[in-house]
């Protein structure tokens, strides 16, 4: 007979903080110019493990950028970079209004993470495919969409491109080469693969980028991916955003090793872990994989280490399952503060030309989302046709589906 | 025109759309070097090159993501899920992604996969190698589902599928791989000589939501798919009731004008699947039919069908519907 184990209790892990304690995370040990740049052509995978297993940090606490991984960025790309942050910002800060007035049904922020997919989708080519998770739609910007054409998506009106089929935030943008978002998290990851792979079979200079939270990489897709593109060394770039929390579920939950990055290298991958809320050090950690693949040398896996600052989504309040003012306390700072205090140390930038940008985008945002409800408001529409029901559901409509609509319409 | 049995008919519908389309790539589990583990794939490799047919990892949820992504960007990926009783851990990949990608992105991406998958019993795979899960495919918008039943129809349907912009679930009845099945195990025939196993070499389709008249007759209309179409005719012969056979072919988008047509001349309808009975395509039919043909029907729709349980090993052939069940359910649409 089995003894009995005295605990007789599953060890059910903790978030480190809940709402009503002090938050205080360590400060880390990483610092800018901690580790060298590999070769990313001809580097071997476990090269990697010091890279996996520490941090790459480009900009100091002062604002200060240094090391090999500097991107010696000029200080119009730095100052494209911070536009496009202080951009999304502003444009979540007024689409989260607009639902809190209830002009939209539903709205997911960026908060605390703009620099993720801005810095990395400035570090690729324009041929490269980008297969977003809802959290990165600031590539958009990157790639030229306008603000009236996303607003329009949001609310799901008639100029909605994808005709109000999906939630808010769920972009496609063909155009921008920018893949449509599915809500059933992690999906996308392995989708990736075969985006690059396609790539490959055709000949073709083109990466492919992809995301996923620390929470949905618990899923399967996860792992297919990483074992996929290791494989068959597919021209790819897999990120883990690890923003500590998938809604209320803290990356504990998500790994029992309490690190991403490193997950990688079991699977014969370069992985890295990177500041992600360092603009420099994630678009040098990128412009690196970019090459990477590029060369034919495979897939990279990133640890993108960063803190939602936001909720998860304009349906959650974090204040019931995390403190506060955690955010504050966060050891990466904030994204848009750290590039813009960078720029003004290399005297490139200043506190009066960072209010004029936000002032001129604000006013912006609130123009696009004039004209944008000119095309119709979520409380009165115009929407998309009721018809739009049936098209696209397959190439052309087969005899059920023509039947069917013929009877909503009324036909 | 050449005897093929239907691993050979669908071996040279792949051979046929790797020569005449370069965005045509077939990967899966073993049937790159080995050729498959029912051959379907034997020598394409060899023929084509390790870069268009090639082994995958055991991972059918990273097969389907992975030809879901390749199919987004431009390819026309084949893949081979090994037994349909293994489709399910690529079930989200399918039912979420590759079926709503064209309707969710307003039309601006879509992914033309298709999955080819052995379905059926009647080889003693207990189960996990016989389930025939086509229903679980029907149910969801934007899927194309097809099953074929002969050597002749399975080529011409599977470039059609391949051809096909929308995602396309393919069922093979592994049964009939090399000879057709009349519902006595004990008797095994080939399909050398069968009128259906003449098969031309080059390519040739067979669209997509039309149905096939096995045979034709007066009094009941009989509707089946897969193994199962052979079967039928054997309980037809059985029966000595004249019936049109209607072989379905495709299930989404189904042939409805046809089997209305035959229904409005016969009165009388058995709908035959492997399949369980509750909630099997049958009953979709069934409640078709019925809408349509109500006042033409003399008698009430028989539904013969695998039983609502687990697919057995030893005892598959009191599960599967068998010439007399089926001879005894045409029988009862007479009595009326």
């Amino acid at each position: 007979m089995a003894t009995k184990d005295s605990s007789g209790k599953i060890h059910v892990p903790d978030a480190p903080f809940r709402p009503g304690e002090e938050s205080s995370f360590e400060n880390w040990p990483w610092k800018p110019g901690d580790y060298p740049m590999p070769d990313p052509k001809k580097c071997h995978f476990q090269d990697t493990v010091d890279l996996a297993k520490g941090l790459v940090r480009v900009l100091d606490d002062d604002g200060n950028a240094s090391g090999e991984w500097d991107p010696r960025l000029s200080s119009d790309q730095l100052r494209t970079g911070l536009e496009h942050m202080v951009r999304l910002r502003i444009f979540d800060d007024r689409m989260m209004k607009m639902q809190r007035t209830g002009l939209l049904s539903f709205y997911m922020r960026s908060l605390g993470e703009e620099a993720v997919a801005i810095a990395q989708t400035m570090a690729l080519e324009e041929q490269d495919w980008i297969f977003p998770t809802y959290r990165q739609p600031g590539a958009q910007f990157v790639r030229g969409r306008g603000m009236v054409s996303m607003i329009c998506h949001c609310i799901g009106n008639v100029e909605d491109n994808i005709k109000g089929r999906q939630m808010p935030v769920h972009y496609s943008y063909r155009e921008g080469r920018f893949i449509s978002i599915s809500s059933p998290v992690g999906t996308q990851f392995s989708q990736a693969v075969g985006v690059g792979l396609a790539s490959r079979y055709k000949g073709l200079d083109e990466v492919t980028i992809t995301w996923i939270g620390d929470g949905a990489s618990a899923e399967g897709d996860y792992h297919y991916a990483l074992n996929f593109a290791s494989v068959f060394k597919a021209p790819v770039i897999l990120n883990v955003v690890n923003n500590q929390w998938a809604i209320s579920t803290h990356s504990n939950f998500a790994s029992g090793m309490g690190d991403f990055a490193s997950r990688g290298i079991p699977f014969g991958l370069a992985s890295i872990r990177v500041d992600g809320n360092d603009f420099l050090a994630l678009y040098s950690v990128t412009k690196w994989a970019r090459e990477r693949a590029a060369a034919g040398s495979g897939a990279t896996h990133i640890e993108v280490l960063t803190y939602r600052t936001g909720a998860h989504s304009s349906s959650d309040d974090p204040s019931r399952y995390r403190p506060k003012e955690e955010h504050t306390k966060w050891p990466g700072g904030d994204p848009v503060d750290r590039l813009k205090g960078h720029l003004i140390k290399l005297g490139e930038w200043s506190e009066e030309r960072h209010k004029e940008l936000e002032e001129r985008i604000d006013s912006e945002v609130i123009d696009a989302y004039k004209e944008a409800v000119k095309f119709g408001d979520l409380a009165n529409g115009p929407y998309p046709s009721a018809d739009t029901i049936f098209t696209e559901v397959y190439e052309e409509m087969p005899w059920h589906l023509r039947e069917q609509h013929d009877e909503m319409m009324g036909g | 025109m050449a005897n093929m049995n239907m691993i050979q008919s669908l071996n040279s519908a792949l051979d046929n759309m790797l020569d005449s389309d370069p965005n045509v790539i077939i990967f899966g589990e073993d049937v790159g070097y080995f050729g498959g583990v029912f051959r379907t794939t034997d020598g394409l490799q060899e023929k084509h090159g390790d870069h268009r047919v090639f082994d995958s990892p055991l991972s059918e949820g990273g097969i389907a993501a992975t030809a879901f992504g390749m199919g987004l960007n431009g390819l026309r990926p084949v893949v081979e899920i090994q037994f349909a009783d293994y489709i399910f851990p690529a079930y989200d990949q399918i039912v979420n992604e590759m079926a709503k990608v064209r309707h969710r992105s307003g039309g601006e991406f879509w992914s033309p996969v298709t999955l080819r998958t052995p379905a059926g019993g009647g080889i003693r795979g207990g189960h996990h190698h016989s389930q025939s899960p086509e229903s679980q495919f029907t149910h969801t918008p934007g899927l194309k589902v097809v099953y074929c039943s002969t050597p002749y129809n399975a080529k011409g349907l599977l470039i059609s599928a391949i051809e096909c912009n929308d995602p396309v679930v393919f069922f093979e009845p592994k049964r009939c791989y090399r000879g057709p099945f009349y519902g006595d195990p004990h008797n095994v025939p080939t399909w050398a000589d069968h009128p259906e196993a003449e098969v031309p070499e080059s390519q040739y389709r067979i669209p997509l939501g039309e149905a096939r008249f096995a045979q034709q007759g007066s009094d009941c209309t009989v509707i089946s798919w897969g193994a199962m179409v052979h079967v039928c005719e054997q309980a037809i012969s059985d029966s000595g009731v004249s019936c049109d056979l209607i072989d379905l072919q495709t299930l989404i988008p189904w042939d409805r004008e046809s089997i209305v047509s035959s229904i409005e001349k016969t009165g009388r309808c058995v709908i035959v699947h492997e399949a369980p009975k509750t909630s099997g395509f049958g009953a979709e039919m069934a409640a078709s039919i019925q809408e349509r043909c109500f006042y033409h029907l003399e008698a009430p729709i028989e539904r013969v069908t695998g039983w609502d349980t687990p697919f057995p090993h030893t005892t598959e052939w009191d599960y599967m519907p068998g010439p007399s069940r089926i001879a005894a359910a045409i029988v009862k649409t007479q009595e009326e």
